[in-house]
């Protein structure tokens, strides 16, 4: 016994190096699972009012950058309204009171929750971004987060007033994706090296790619509606003897400036994931 | 004595705001990303125990982490680099042993010694952090070169920071 005290003693460095070094490594593995609460992330109070204190100075850089991308939207929105649309029909009024009346309130399916980026990165090879808004305003872990433009990435913790964000600049990343004209479906990746491209993946070499078509998120996953912009196919090619394509998308994000982005609530993600369960067991 | 304990402090602070305020921002060629906070473990005078420099290491670099939302990241790669501390400064003994210098600055040690010391050990340090960010072998070239460059940058930054910004301390 008297051994192993001297022999720890003598060798108190490597052990006490050992012993921090495992407790860091551990909280790295941790970190990247989705299901943890950890202080150290800036989900926390301290390091969330930093950021948001560092983002109000910041602000009035982008002004006009953010005021053209709101008034883009604005403008999206109103033609989406129904009074820009011409009805052709004489008794459409009517028609059109009788059947929203009591539909779109049980149907509706996805509700949208404002946030400010706080922080964000794109530089690294795993990115994550800050919201300043958390539970208090209905945000959950593993809900979708898109922007005016297109997809942006999906929420990893919540605090009261805070929450982060997996970017789509991240190795763990995978997204649903299809092409829009031809719905062929594969998975979206980012390979690390450019944060203005992604990969599509697992989409075989007998379909027909065009491109310059568009690429959208599919009505497979819980997280993400049907149909929001990801980006546009840049280039396409199969490497000799794969048999899937390795194609480029140009995203349609600008992860550069984002400022204001969407939380999306699926009402029925609960629903879907639980009836998807029983399809383990098979 | 209590100066130098003063200086060192306010030494990481200083370091530390540098790098969560500005250098996480910089990005040139979408590959180099300097992390010059590790000029504090550099800096810490020749006699530290090495408990002091572990404990300060991990408590730097979880600093550093909870800032860049990547928990037990940055704190493994200085740990590991602050380990390695006693040994690279055996390993480049300057001829004639070592004087009685209480901080291994560039000015106090003289340029050759200061480079090859603080090159070896930012190298550590960048190549645990980048490769334990990427966590896979498969992109092994484009994580090295990732590496390479900004450990590159970073020594840049800590060269200029030496020359411009400190005196030769008074025995």
């Amino acid at each position: 016994m008297r051994n192993l005290w001297l022999f720890l003693i003598k060798n108190y460095a490597l052990f006490l190096f050992l012993v921090l070094e495992i407790t860091s490594i551990t909280l790295l593995i941790n970190g990247n699972n989705y299901q943890r609460s950890t202080i150290i992330n800036s989900a926390n109070g301290v390091v969330g009012n930093w950021f948001s204190m560092v983002s109000k100075t910041e602000d009035y850089l982008s002004l006009s950058v953010v005021n053209d991308s709101l008034a883009t939207e604005n403008e999206r929105l109103k033609n989406e309204l129904k009074s820009t649309f011409y009805i052709s029909k004489i008794d459409s009024g009517i028609l059109t009171d009788t059947l929203t009346a009591n539909d779109t309130v049980t149907l509706k399916q996805y509700r949208y929750i404002t946030a400010k980026v706080i922080n964000n990165s794109i530089i690294k090879r795993n990115n994550y971004i800050t919201l300043n808004r958390g539970s208090l305003n209905g945000i959950k872990r593993n809900m979708g987060v898109v922007c005016s433009n297109g997809i942006v990435g999906i929420v990893k913790d919540v605090s009261p007033h805070f929450s982060t964000v997996i970017s789509l600049l991240h190795k763990d990343i995978k997204i649903s994706a299809q092409t829009m004209s031809t719905l062929d479906f594969g998975s979206l990746v980012w390979d690390g090296i450019n944060p203005r491209r992604a990969q599509l993946i697992d989409i075989p070499n007998h379909v027909t790619i065009r491109k310059g078509d568009k690429v959208v998120t599919t009505a497979f996953s819980s997280i993400f509606p049907e149909g929001i912009n990801i980006g546009v196919i840049n280039n396409a090619s199969i490497e000799t003897g794969d048999n899937f394509y390795s194609i480029d998308v140009e995203l349609s994000t600008p992860f550069e400036h984002l400022e204001y982005v969407y939380v999306i609530d699926n009402r029925m993600a609960a629903e879907q994931l639980k009836i998807e369960e029983g399809l383990r067991d098979d | 004595m209590i100066n130098l304990v003063l200086s060192n402090i306010l030494r990481m602070l200083f370091l530390v705001f540098l790098q969560i305020t500005l250098l996480n921002n910089i990005n040139l060629h979408n590959t180099i990303n300097p992390y010059i906070y590790v000029l504090f473990i550099l800096l810490l005078p020749l006699n530290t125990p090495i408990w002091g420099l572990l404990f300060m290491s991990f408590f730097t670099g979880l600093i550093v982490d909870s800032f860049t939302n990547t928990p037990g990241l940055h704190t493994s790669a200085i740990v590991l680099m602050a380990f390695c501390r006693p040994l690279i400064i055996q390993f480049v003994t300057p001829r004639g042993g070592y004087e009685n210098e209480p901080i291994p600055s560039l000015k106090n040690m003289g340029e050759r010694w200061f480079i090859t010391y603080a090159t070896i050990l930012v190298f550590i340090h960048h190549f645990s952090l980048f490769f334990l960010e990427a966590f896979r072998l498969s992109e092994f070239f484009i994580t090295l070169s990732r590496v390479i460059l900004s450990c590159i940058f970073t020594m840049a930054l800590i060269l200029i920071g030496q020359y411009f910004f400190t005196k030769k301390t008074k025995r």
